[in-house]
């Protein structure tokens, strides 16, 4: 295998709503800040892959616009994922891999202001038995995190432990939506909205995007002083039958876990693509973590979740802790599709 | 400049409008809702599978053995649907559930009509309300009604 590193991550300044701007304007200043940062001209990017979703952008083909943020003339290698943004990370690295080239620049955004984003997120759905009933994707959630509530595999105390803990930490992160946080018990005190979910266990709705560089070997240490090394990367995914699945558990998560080989060294921090306090527990129960592994230092998705965006930056995020010492080891989880059905696990270190 | 930009936008509507070939599998289901009928699967472990799948859901080979399921269930899990959305079955609040129909091994995602959350809980028993235009789709189901509640 090609060693292959982190070495370049930017984000937005995640908000509820970037309505002045479209979708090229809002990620055109993250991806020259991800390239600025390494002096990197565009010609010296081997591979260029995005992740959006035209069902965001309610137009087909949408990512093709978003590459005048890239400047596509004259002709440069490029593929787009209808994915999060992790998931075209996963593509450039194979093509590192196949030594089809040796940079690449991945971005992931969504503006998911234009639209009604949990009624959007229904049409992921089986088109037969599931679409037609537009199931939102808080009811979803709900759905889940009553199974362990009910089988005790969480409290309503956990869940609100999760939701203070993530937006508190991201009083630090300048890119987070929500910094800070009501007491835990403040929290427990406010109705459930969404029985059983209340509003502070849901993800906030977010226009935003991300931009990361990758490079293999010698490129890498040129261009970054301590390169975020990708020492493994998997991604699986369980069915889409809801109905047949353990909602409770995740075992493609597991699978990707022991394949990206998180248990080979010890885990300094965590990134967790979890978009509801609940389903934070069902990663950290796959992926093994200790107690002591630091999560969602940056607050994770429940201070910020942009669309293709979220899971792309939990790599960002344990990325530039590793880039600056803060960290040795980390492992970044992205997640596609509801309730946990897709999961990338990725193992970074910098020595 | 220095006033503030007026922001302009448009309303703008997407539409699919597919018509899908169901095949043998899903097409009985719902043909059978049409007839007030609910069927399920038997995968390779025997167990019914419902809404039935055209592919074992652990070994992946092709699967035939349609069979009759109940039309009364027991709800799995629930969340409440305060906020209701263009589409939805029911135009009032009301609970969306995964129902273990009587003789089914899997549940069927849909909605119970029960007025407040206070009303259902998980292991409640259910029954399906049948649409009174019905034309082979899952909408057939108008909703779930719990057996013997108060409405």
């Amino acid at each position: 295998m090609r060693d292959v590193a982190i070495v370049s991550v930017a984000q937005s300044v995640h908000r509820r709503s970037a309505r002045e701007l479209n979708e090229v304007e809002m990620i055109q200043p993250v991806i020259r800040q991800a390239l600025d940062q390494v002096g990197v001209q565009k010609g010296e990017i081997d591979f260029t892959c995005s992740g959006s979703s035209d069902y965001l952008a309610g137009q087909a083909f949408s990512f093709v616009m978003t590459l005048d943020a890239v400047g596509p003339t004259p002709p440069i290698s490029e593929s787009h994922v209808e994915m999060d943004g992790a998931w075209a990370l996963y593509e450039a690295w194979v093509k590192i891999q196949t030594g089809h080239a040796d940079t690449a620049l991945i971005y992931g955004y969504g503006k998911s202001s234009p639209g009604d984003l949990p009624r959007v997120l229904s049409r992921q759905l089986d088109p037969y038995y599931y679409q037609p009933l537009w199931p939102d994707s808080i009811a979803l959630a709900g759905l889940q995190a009553r199974l362990m509530l009910e089988q005790g595999l969480i409290t309503e105390q956990e869940m609100a432990e999760i939701a203070y803990r993530s937006r508190e930490a991201a009083k630090t992160n300048p890119h987070a939506q929500l910094q800070g946080s009501q007491s835990v018990e403040e929290l427990l005190a406010q109705p459930r909205s969404y029985d059983p979910l209340a509003r502070h266990d849901c993800a906030p709705i977010t226009d935003g995007g991300v931009a990361i560089v990758i490079a293999a070997g010698e490129k890498a240490a040129k261009w970054c002083s301590r390169p975020a090394w990708i020492r493994g990367i998997d991604h699986r995914i369980d069915s889409h039958n809801l109905g047949a699945r353990d909602l409770t558990k995740a075992p493609s998560i597991g699978i990707a876990a022991a394949k990206a080989g998180v248990h080979d060294g010890p885990i300094d921090i965590a990134e967790l693509h979890a978009p509801f306090t609940h389903q934070e527990k069902i990663i950290r129960t796959e992926l093994g973590l200790s107690d002591e592994v630091v999560v969602n230092p940056s607050g994770g998705p429940l201070a910020a979740n942009p669309m293709m965006g979220a899971g792309l930056i939990r790599l960002g995020e344990v990325a530039q802790r590793i880039h600056s010492g803060e960290a040795n080891r980390g492992v970044a989880h992205a997640t596609s599709g509801l309730l946990l059905q897709q999961n990338l696990v990725a193992v970074l270190e910098g020595e | 400049m220095g006033e503030p930009l007026e922001l302009l936008s448009a309303p703008l509507v997407i539409e699919y409008p597919f018509n899908r070939t169901t095949g043998p599998v899903i097409g009985a289901f719902l043909t059978g809702l049409r007839d007030q009928r609910v069927v399920g699967i038997e995968g390779d472990d025997r167990r019914v599978v419902c809404p039935p799948v055209e592919y074992d859901p652990h070994t992946g080979s092709p699967l035939t053995d349609l069979v009759a399921v109940g039309t009364e269930g027991v709800v799995q899990t629930w969340a409440w649907v305060e906020t209701v959305r263009e589409g939805q079955p029911l135009q009032q609040p009301h609970a969306l559930a995964l129902i273990l129909l009587d003789g089914a091994d899997t549940a069927m995602l849909h909605v119970v009509d029960c007025g407040s959350p206070d009303a259902l809980s998980t292991g409640d028993r259910v029954r399906i309300r049948w649409a009174e235009e019905r034309s082979g789709s899952i909408c057939d189901i108008e909703c779930f009604e719990r057996v013997g509640g108060e409405q």
